[in-house]
């Protein structure tokens, strides 16, 4: 895979009219073994890709939920080659464009440039950097684009409209645009703060929008689909992950809920 | 501007680079939500700090209400005992007990002017959550901190000052329940409220501009020191180093000057070799914790390592990035010094001088009395950072005196 395939997936579902759905599991949950299942049966039940996590020891983007998958999958023997090997095998398995999800850290530790290699080599089509602004994206934007991978950048409600010109200008794959102010999370609500985001960054550029955090029920993702050409949902999945007695059913059962919503 | 000309060192840094660096290591590295604050908070200190009436009201406060200056006290009974003349830079007699107070007034100061109304902060040993709740009473702001839940434990007598500070003190209990996951917290709180709420951290660490501000509002340790001497200059400069706020404070007005050794003091927890310890310098490598590229301890994949030492001041994986910046140039070396040897320094200063040192700051002190041989004649100024009022329990647990 690279970067073309999700170019590909933005164009089609604008060229039908839909929203695309991108699940987000940690790789390892529900457990080691159940892993690469649970992706398969996401795509069966209809995501269009998948952003896979790959578990870090201080996510400060993310919430409860994703904080203690990431926690319990790093004790579970979960590591960087062990989360491209999940995300090789579900590539390989759904034919889904995947993104690696991952901190600065581990990119910068490893290297940009091999970093985005092994993600590429694991099969990738991009990649999401959660503490990596326009500031810093410099170095991964020139591996990601070398290894022919996209990288994702991220919109907030608080980023000003002169600022969204300069994100849109370094040509993500598409804009990750934070729905909720906060951390990852499951909210309530359905609040007016996407929404008005979705038609301030769609006032500045074309680049495909995919809007996340705080998005959990088929309600919330059917409210925002028209405004965007994806949503992520993650700590609503995960959550089943880490509590359910079975959980692939109720993942499964979840994305075609969220997935249902959107077409 | 430089100050290194001659020494083959440095050059010390009055600011950040536009990326926020010194040197290789800072920056920003913050979730996009948290970007426009950090460049209103950059844009906003750098003009109140050329604004006479924000720096007035600043010293006034440091003068009439936290008790500034500190004095600087010929520690005659300690320089007789280790055979090292010591001078202590009495930071330990500031309101509420440690160097802590002058970035929390300062940065309270800040937020009022940024017209914010809530203040949250991180806390490890304590000493900067009570600050910044001082802080937050004496300006009328709301004030929440977060604390690990292993830090509440063994710092009760701060947790219990916050809270009589009318601040809501909330227990971290991801992670070791340390100072890191503190931080974490505190990061995530300000991911939501950032429109409504400032972020006082409490070190010179977090992304740009949090480490020159932090220094900027620390830096008057050393300026005093350097009046307080009259001329003379100290052979060497000692200060403990966790983020490292007090260490950056006292050593940047000396850094950089011809014929002054400034040390900083890591803790070296159960010992380096055990894996169990705070050296972030001395036994970590470059990564990125908190929003800065920096030393820290991390493994192979750059998981963050868990650090460890007696003192929860000290006990954080990762250090400031001017600190890093520092030890590559050679502008300062940084040593390490054992939980066990950091007791004994508790126990020097409180006999010979009277005066019972905050676990942190004794690592200083240990430092200087076990290199007393290669000190000898030679001049030592160390920074007193803050009293052990809070670490007493801990200390008499551990060495059996209850």
């Amino acid at each position: 895979m690279s970067r073309e395939s999700l170019d590909r997936l933005f164009a089609d579902v604008r060229r039908e009219g839909r929203t695309a759905f991108l699940p987000f599991m940690t790789a390892g949950l529900p457990s080691p073994g159940e892993t690469v299942e649970t992706f398969i049966a996401m795509a069966e039940a209809g995501a269009d890709a998948f952003e896979v996590g790959i578990p870090y020891s201080d996510p400060l983007m993310d919430g409860p939920t994703i904080q203690v998958a990431s926690q319990r999958a790093i004790e579970q023997g979960m590591t960087l080659g062990g989360g491209f090997d999940v995300l090789r095998r579900v590539v390989e398995a759904t034919g889904r464009p995947s993104l690696a999800m991952s901190y600065a850290n581990p990119v910068f530790r490893v290297g940009p440039r091999e970093f985005a290699r092994r993600a590429a080599d694991a099969g990738a089509a991009g990649l999401i950097v959660a503490d990596l602004p326009l500031e810093e994206a410099g170095p991964v934007i020139g591996a990601t684009e070398g290894a022919g991978i996209g990288l994702v950048l991220f919109a907030a409600p608080t980023t000003h409209d002169e600022r969204l010109a300069r994100i849109a200008a370094r040509d993500p794959v598409f804009i990750y645009g934070v729905a909720a102010m906060g951390v990852t999370g499951e909210r309530e609500d359905v609040s007016d703060v996407p929404r008005r985001l979705a038609e301030r960054i769609r006032a500045v550029t074309g680049t495909p929008l995919v809007m996340g955090v705080g998005i959990g029920t088929p309600e919330q993702a059917a409210a925002l689909a028209p405004n965007v050409d994806g949503i992520i949902v993650g700590s609503a999945l995960v959550r089943r992950a880490l509590v359910s007695d079975d959980p692939i059913p109720e993942i499964s059962a979840a994305t075609r809920a969220l997935a249902g919503a959107l077409s | 501007m430089m100050v290194a000309a001659g020494t083959g060192r440095g050059p010390r840094l009055e600011r950040p680079d536009e990326r926020g660096r010194f040197g290789d290591y800072g920056g920003m590295f913050a979730p996009e939500t948290l970007m426009p604050a950090l460049e209103q908070l950059a844009a906003g200190f750098a003009e109140a700090w050329v604004d006479p009436g924000f720096t007035s009201e600043f010293h006034h406060l440091l003068a009439t209400y936290t008790g500034r200056p500190t004095p600087l006290q010929s520690a005659d009974h300690l320089s007789r005992e280790i055979g090292v003349r010591v001078l202590l830079k009495r930071e330990d007699l500031a309101h509420t007990g440690a160097h802590k107070i002058n970035n929390a007034l300062g940065q309270a100061l800040l937020t009022t002017r940024m017209g914010k109304s809530r203040l949250i902060a991180e806390t490890g040993a304590g000493q900067h959550g009570v600050a910044t709740a001082t802080a937050a009473a004496y300006a009328g702001l709301e004030c929440l901190v977060y604390m690990g839940e292993k830090d509440i434990e063994r710092q009760a007598l701060n947790v219990q000052r916050m809270r009589m500070l009318g601040t809501d003190v909330v227990p971290v209990t991801s992670g070791a329940g340390t100072l890191k996951d503190a931080v974490n917290e505190a990061m995530r709180d300000w991911v939501r409220t950032v429109e409504t709420t400032h972020y006082i951290i409490g070190s010179v660490v977090g992304p740009h501009p949090f480490p020159w501000i932090v220094r900027e509002f620390q830096k008057v340790i050393g300026e005093e020191s350097l009046g307080q001497l009259e001329g003379e200059m100290p052979d060497v400069v000692v200060a403990c180093v966790g983020g490292g706020s007090n260490a950056i404070g006292m050593f940047y007005p000396f850094a950089g000057r011809e014929g002054v050794e400034l040390v900083g003091v890591e803790a070296a927890g159960h010992g380096i070799e055990t894996g169990r310890h705070g050296a972030s310098i001395g036994a970590g490598s470059p990564g990125i914790l908190h929003g800065a590229r920096t030393y820290m301890l991390q493994d192979d994949e750059g998981q963050v390592l868990e650090a460890h030492s007696i003192s929860a001041g000290l006990d954080y994986p990762g250090v400031g990035p001017e600190h890093a910046y520092y030890a590559d140039t050679g502008l300062a070396r940084y040593v390490s010094i054992t939980d066990e040897e950091a007791l004994g320094g508790v126990d020097l200063l409180s006999r010979t001088e009277g005066i019972i040192p905050a676990l942190e700051s004794a690592h200083a002190i240990a430092w200087v009395a076990r290199e007393a041989d290669a000190l000898r004649d030679r001049m030592v100024l160390i920074n007193l950072s803050g009293r052990g009022d809070k670490d007493v329990e801990m200390i008499a647990s551990k060495i059996g005196m209850r």
